[in-house]
């Protein structure tokens, strides 16, 4: 078992306006095999979180601790923090024109394996994988996320989460620009790598839909840079019922 | 990318503008008065009357007034590194040229008097004109009629340092299909003027590769004549030499025809690479299309690119598009990047420009990163991707493999 061990993180950012602090002391505890949801209103810094863990160089960490099996996830550059087994799914994936799917996920895999993996299993799998996420196989020859829908890039990030196999992934509203089948068709995505490879999940959502599929073990309520309470998964549809009202007016 | 620099001074007007077909409310600032900045972080001098039809054109060397470097197409150019190429008579031996053809082409070495000399344009600058006066013979490969899946490279090899000239004709015959290499090696200093005619219905790629020995100064003029319903795809590929200095031309001489314009070029420390081109739309319906992409590293390294497009009052019905792009991948470069759109027909389907000059998307690297691959590998993969939609134009699979290994070759400089 893996554990990733966020501790009293505080995170701020360089504005035009000075120094911003988004995040002001998260603390939480990942096992593999867990998931974890946080839910929160706009702004409340859950994508800082998650950009933090991975290694965003805009965000500085001013104080407290990440750690993965003890080890330092804040001395780790952001393509060591891939290797050591975490993964982050992005809320706004990236285009890198010139690359195509297939030389980028292959240089991936290279990377994260510390070598070339066999070329008739990998191609293989590759195909497979596009299969199961219904991601049409013309997409490897397309640059990475090039022209890609939102919610075809969002396929995507899944199908990364697949083939690398994190120990721990962050998966950041995900579900959001999903249709009805492709939501489904993602979560069992999610599911599959998570009984392989028995992933820790950090999911990321605003609503309970992806929630029916992708069953949590907890909840966070993410307001204003803290975690504001924490529950199992009926805390979910508490939340969808009466919104994030009594912690914001507790906060003013 | 990200346009840290200057970002983007103009983009595409297309089809469906409000008022005149062709144009948008960007149409006021296409005007050559108005300049659209270069790259460099400060707006460029424009000398006002700079359109490109009141442009002198002689084979006469006393027609142009020895250079000053203040005239409008010689201001990015350090004329103390042309190697006398804007002075003197060019007397050295011309390197040598050797050509490899498919059967059926023909090549000749011909007099400067002879009829196809001159058939596709006239110098438009000094150094074209002093080459076309001290070249003491012409190279002509022309390409019959009819032709299909021809192929031929000529490779341009210098041997010395002596200021020297060197004239080349294209013929590509009516309705042929054909793909030339124009490939320049070794060490020299050479005013070049190539002519390619492009006859009606002639389907050409001609391709010009600058990868010359560091020490070489080679400025290049290259001027195309395009037919009816002809089509030329140009491609200048420039990474080596210490300065280059390649202005294509292209000009339609009847309806119909297309131009398409590309170019890559990676400049190390030191080093100046100009290209400038020209596409003339004097002709109803022609199309033409201009790709620029260019990476720049290490001190003093310097790019120059100039795109002109002038659409006359009888082209009707033209489309035009020209942009370049430039990644700068450290410190102490410098990128001019210069688009000049003149219209004289509001009757066209559409013209635009575009121009950016950046550093590394950070986006970009992070991702890459995030998935685990290192910062170098992952800035390689970024600028080949970059370089990658021009090298990917070229539809050469050889070719297209041998510039993989230039860009490869030029970021592993980066490294060290
Ligand atoms: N570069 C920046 N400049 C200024 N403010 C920023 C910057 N980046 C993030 N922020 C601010 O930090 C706060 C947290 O943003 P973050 O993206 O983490 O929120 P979020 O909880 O993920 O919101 P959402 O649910 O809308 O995705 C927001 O108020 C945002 O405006
Ligand atoms: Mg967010």
């Amino acid at each position: 078992m893996s554990t990733l061990e966020i501790k009293d993180l505080h995170v701020s950012i360089e504005t035009e306006q000075g120094t911003k602090e988004i995040l002001k002391g998260v603390s939480l505890t990942i096992n593999t095999g867990e998931t974890h949801a946080i839910m929160g209103p706009n702004g409340s810094g859950k994508s800082t979180l998650a950009s933090t863990i991975a290694g965003h160089p805009r965000y500085t960490v001013t104080s407290g601790s990440i750690t993965l099996d003890g080890e330092d996830v804040l001395e780790m550059s952001v393509d060591e923090r891939a290797r050591a087994g975490l993964f982050l799914a992005m809320q706004y994936p990236v285009e890198v024109p010139g690359v195509t799917m297939t030389n980028f996920l292959r240089t991936a895999k290279t990377a994260i394996d510390g070598e070339a993996p066999s070329l008739r299993h990998w191609t293989k799998d590759v195909k497979t994988a596009m299969a199961d996420l219904k991601i049409d196989p013309a997409f490897a020859n397309r640059n990475v996320n090039e022209g890609f829908s939102g919610g075809e890039k969002k396929r995507v990030e899944i199908l990364q989460l697949e083939l690398f196999k994190p120990k721990f992934a962050i998966l950041d509203e995900t579900d959001s620009g999903l249709d009805v089948d492709a939501l489904k068709v993602v979560s069992e995505g999610v599911n599959r790598a998570q009984e392989k490879n028995s992933m820790g999940t950090l999911l990321i959502t605003h609503y309970t839909r992806i929630l029916r599929y992708i069953k949590p073990d907890f909840v966070h309520v993410f307001v204003d840079g803290k975690i504001a309470e924490q529950g199992g998964p009926e805390l979910a549809d508490r939340l969808e019922e009466e919104g994030y009202d009594r912690f914001l007016k507790v906060q003013a | 990318m990200t346009e840290t620099a200057t970002a983007i001074t103009g983009e595409k007007a297309r089809i469906g503008a409000p008022s005149i077909a062709g144009f948008t409310e960007e149409g006021e600032n296409l005007s050559p008065l108005n300049d659209p900045a270069g790259s460099t972080g400060r707006p460029t001098v424009r000398i006002p009357d700079s359109s490109r039809a009141g442009r002198p054109t002689s084979y006469k060397v006393e027609d142009f007034a020895p250079l000053t470097g203040r005239e409008e197409d010689w201001r990015f150019t350090p004329l103390k590194r042309l190697g006398g190429l804007h002075k003197e008579a060019l007397t050295g031996a011309a390197p040598t040229v050797e050509v490899q053809a498919t059967a059926g082409v023909t090549v000749e070495t011909v007099g400067m008097d002879d009829a196809r000399v001159g058939s596709a344009g006239i110098p438009e600058d000094r150094v074209s004109a002093n080459g076309w006066n001290s070249a003491a013979a012409a190279t002509v490969v022309t390409v019959p009629a009819d032709a299909e899946d021809v192929r031929v490279t000529v490779t341009v090899t210098g041997t010395g340092l002596e200021a020297s000239a060197q004239h080349l004709v294209v013929v590509a015959g009516p309705n042929s299909r054909a793909v030339v290499v124009l490939d320049h090696v070794g060490s020299a200093v050479v005013a070049e003027n190539v002519e390619i005619d492009v006859r009606d219905g002639a389907a050409l790629t001609f391709v010009t590769l600058q990868g010359w020995a560091s020490d070489a100064i080679h400025a290049s003029s290259q001027q195309a004549r395009i037919g009816q319903d002809a089509h030329l795809k140009h491609i200048a590929v420039s990474f080596g030499g210490d300065l280059v200095r390649v202005t294509p031309s292209a000009r339609f001489a009847a309806p119909g025809g297309e131009a398409e314009l590309y170019g890559l070029y990676f400049a190390d420390a030191g080093q100046h690479l100009e290209h400038r081109l020209f596409v003339d739309h004097s002709q109803p319906r022609c199309k033409s299309n201009v790709l620029y992409k260019g990476a720049l590293q290490g001190q003093g390294a310097h790019t120059v690119w100039v795109g002109d497009v002038l659409i006359r009052k009888d082209a009707v019905g033209t489309d035009s598009y020209e942009a370049n792009r430039n990644l700068v991948l450290t410190d102490g470069t410098r990128a001019d990047s210069v688009p000049n759109l003149e219209i004289e027909t509001g009757l066209i389907d559409g013209a635009g420009h575009a121009s950016t000059t950046g550093r590394f998307d950070d986006n970009q690297l992070f991702y890459l990163m995030a998935r685990g691959i290192p910062e170098k590998a992952a800035r390689r993969l970024v600028v080949r991707g970059f370089l990658n939609e021009v090298i990917q134009q070229i539809g050469i699979p050889e070719l297209e493999e041998r510039l993989n290994e230039t860009v490869e070759a030029e970021l592993a400089a980066t490294d060290s």
